[in-house]
C-alpha cells in the first residue's frame, strides 16, 4: 500500500512536469493524444525507478495542501532577502570590506526536506553560505561574510527562515 | 509588437560577462576556484540560451537550456566530490 | 510594457555582471562562491523573467510555449544553483582549503 502511494505521487509529479513541457502540442486541444500516452508511460517508469529514492520516510506530510500554499507564500520573504543580499554583496564587491568566518549553529530541524529548504535559503540570503550540515545532530556550519558574533543563535544568522522551514516541512 | 533585438543584445552582454568569468577560470590559484568559475559560466550559459531563444524566436534553445542546466548540475556535483578527495 | 521589459533585462545584466566581477575581486574560494552564486541566481530571475513576460505578451501558442519552458528552466536553475554551490563549498573545505582572513572557524575543532 505504501509503495503504491509513493509510486502514484512520484508518477503524478513527473507527469505534471511532462505536461507542462508539452503544453500546446495538440492541434485540437492543449495536448495531442500521443503526448498524453507517452507522458503516462514515462511517468510510470519514473515512479518505479525514483519513488523509493526521492520519498523520505514519513514524507506524507507534504501531501497536505496548506504546506504547498506556504511554500508559494515563502517566495515573498525569500525574494526580499535575496534583493537585500545582492545589494549587500554589491557593496562588499565595491568596498572590499569583509570579515569572514565559519560559524556553527543548530536550528533544530529534523526532516531532510526542512534542512534542504533552510540550507538553500541560507545560501541565497545576505552574507551567508552553507558549508556543511551534520546528518545526525542537524547542526549547520555556515560561512558568514561579516561575523558579528562568535557564537550566534539561528536568528542572528538567518532571521525567520528556520521558522518558515519548520512551518513548511515539519 | 515587441522587438526581439533587446534580448539578443542582453545575450551578447552576458557573453561578455562569461569572458570575465573565464578569466578567473584561467588564473584561479586552486582547483576549487576553477570549479566555482565553471559553475558561474554554466549559469550564465543557461541564461544566455534562454535569452537567445526569445531573441531568435527559437523555443528549441530554451529546451536545450533546461537539459544543459540539469547536466551542468550533475557535473558540478561530481567535481565537488572530486575536490573532497576520494570517491567514497 | 516595453519599458518594463528593458528594465528587467538591464537589471538582470547588471546583477549577472556583478557576479562575474565578484568572482575576480574576492580573496578566497568561499567569498567567491558567495558573490557568484547570489548574484547570478538573482540576475537570472530578472533576465528569464523578462523572457517569460515577453512570451505571455505574445498571447499565442508559440509565445506561451516559450514562457512556460523559460519558467521551467528558471525553476531548475533556482533549485540546482544553491545546491551545487553548497556541494562545491563542502568539497573545498574537506579538500583542505581554509577560509582566508577568517576570524572564527567552528569546523576546525572536533565536529561530526
Amino acid at each position: 500500500m505504501r509503495r503504491l502511494v509513493v509510486w502514484a505521487a512520484t508518477a503524478a509529479f513527473a507527469l505534471a512536469v511532462y505536461l507542462l513541457l508539452t503544453l500546446w502540442s495538440g492541434s485540437w486541444g492543449l495536448w495531442s493524444l500521443s503526448e498524453l500516452v507517452v507522458g503516462a508511460v514515462l511517468a510510470s517508469i519514473v515512479g518505479v525507478a525514483c519513488g523509493g529514492v526521492l520519498w523520505e520516510r514519513g514524507g506524507w506530510r507534504m501531501l497536505m495542501p496548506h504546506r504547498w500554499l506556504l511554500l508559494v507564500l515563502y517566495i515573498i520573504p525569500l525574494f526580499w532577502a535575496m534583493a537585500r543580499a545582492n545589494v549587500d554583496v554589491a557593496w562588499r564587491v565595491i568596498t572590499g570590506n569583509i570579515r569572514p568566518g565559519i560559524v556553527r549553529f543548530d536550528p533544530g530541524l529534523k526532516t531532510e526536506l526542512a534542512r534542504t529548504i533552510l540550507a538553500n535559503s541560507i545560501t541565497l540570503t545576505p552574507g551567508t553560505l552553507t558549508v556543511d550540515v551534520s546528518d545526525h545532530s542537524g547542526a549547520f556550519y555556515v560561512h558568514w561574510i561579516n561575523v558579528t558574533d562568535d557564537n550566534p543563535t539561528p536568528e542572528d544568522v538567518c532571521g525567520a527562515f528556520p521558522a518558515w522551514a519548520r512551518r513548511i516541512a515539519e | 509588437m515587441i522587438a526581439e533585438l533587446p534580448f539578443t543584445v542582453a545575450a551578447v552582454v552576458l557573453a561578455g560577462f562569461m569572458f570575465v568569468s573565464v578569466l578567473r577560470l584561467a588564473i584561479g590559484p586552486t582547483a576549487a576556484d576553477r570549479a566555482v568559475a565553471l559553475d558561474t559560466v554554466n549559469t550564465l550559459v543557461v541564461t544566455t540560451m534562454v535569452l537567445l531563444g526569445a531573441g531568435l524566436g527559437q523555443v528549441v534553445l530554451v529546451d536545450v537550456a533546461i537539459v544543459y542546466a540539469l547536466l551542468s548540475f550533475v557535473s558540478t556535483l561530481y567535481i565537488a566530490r572530486y575536490l573532497e578527495g576520494g570517491w567514497g | 510594457m516595453n519599458a518594463l521589459l528593458y528594465a528587467l533585462l538591464a537589471v538582470g545584466a547588471l546583477f549577472n555582471g556583478l557576479g562575474a566581477v565578484a568572482l575576480l575581486r574576492f580573496p578566497d574560494v568561499y567569498t567567491r562562491i558567495h558573490g557568484a552564486t547570489k548574484c547570478t541566481t538573482f540576475g537570472s530571475i530578472f533576465s528569464i523573467g523578462a523572457v517569460v513576460l515577453y512570451g505571455f505578451l505574445q498571447g499565442d501558442g508559440a509565445g506561451g510555449t516559450l514562457a512556460v519552458h523559460a519558467l521551467i528552466a528558471l525553476v531548475f536553475l533556482l533549485l540546482t544553483n544553491p545546491t551545487g554551490s553548497h556541494a562545491l563549498a563542502r568539497g573545498a573545505y574537506r579538500g583542505g582549503i581554509k577560509p582566508a582572513q577568517a576570524v572564527v572557524d567552528h569546523m576546525e575543532k572536533g565536529k561530526r
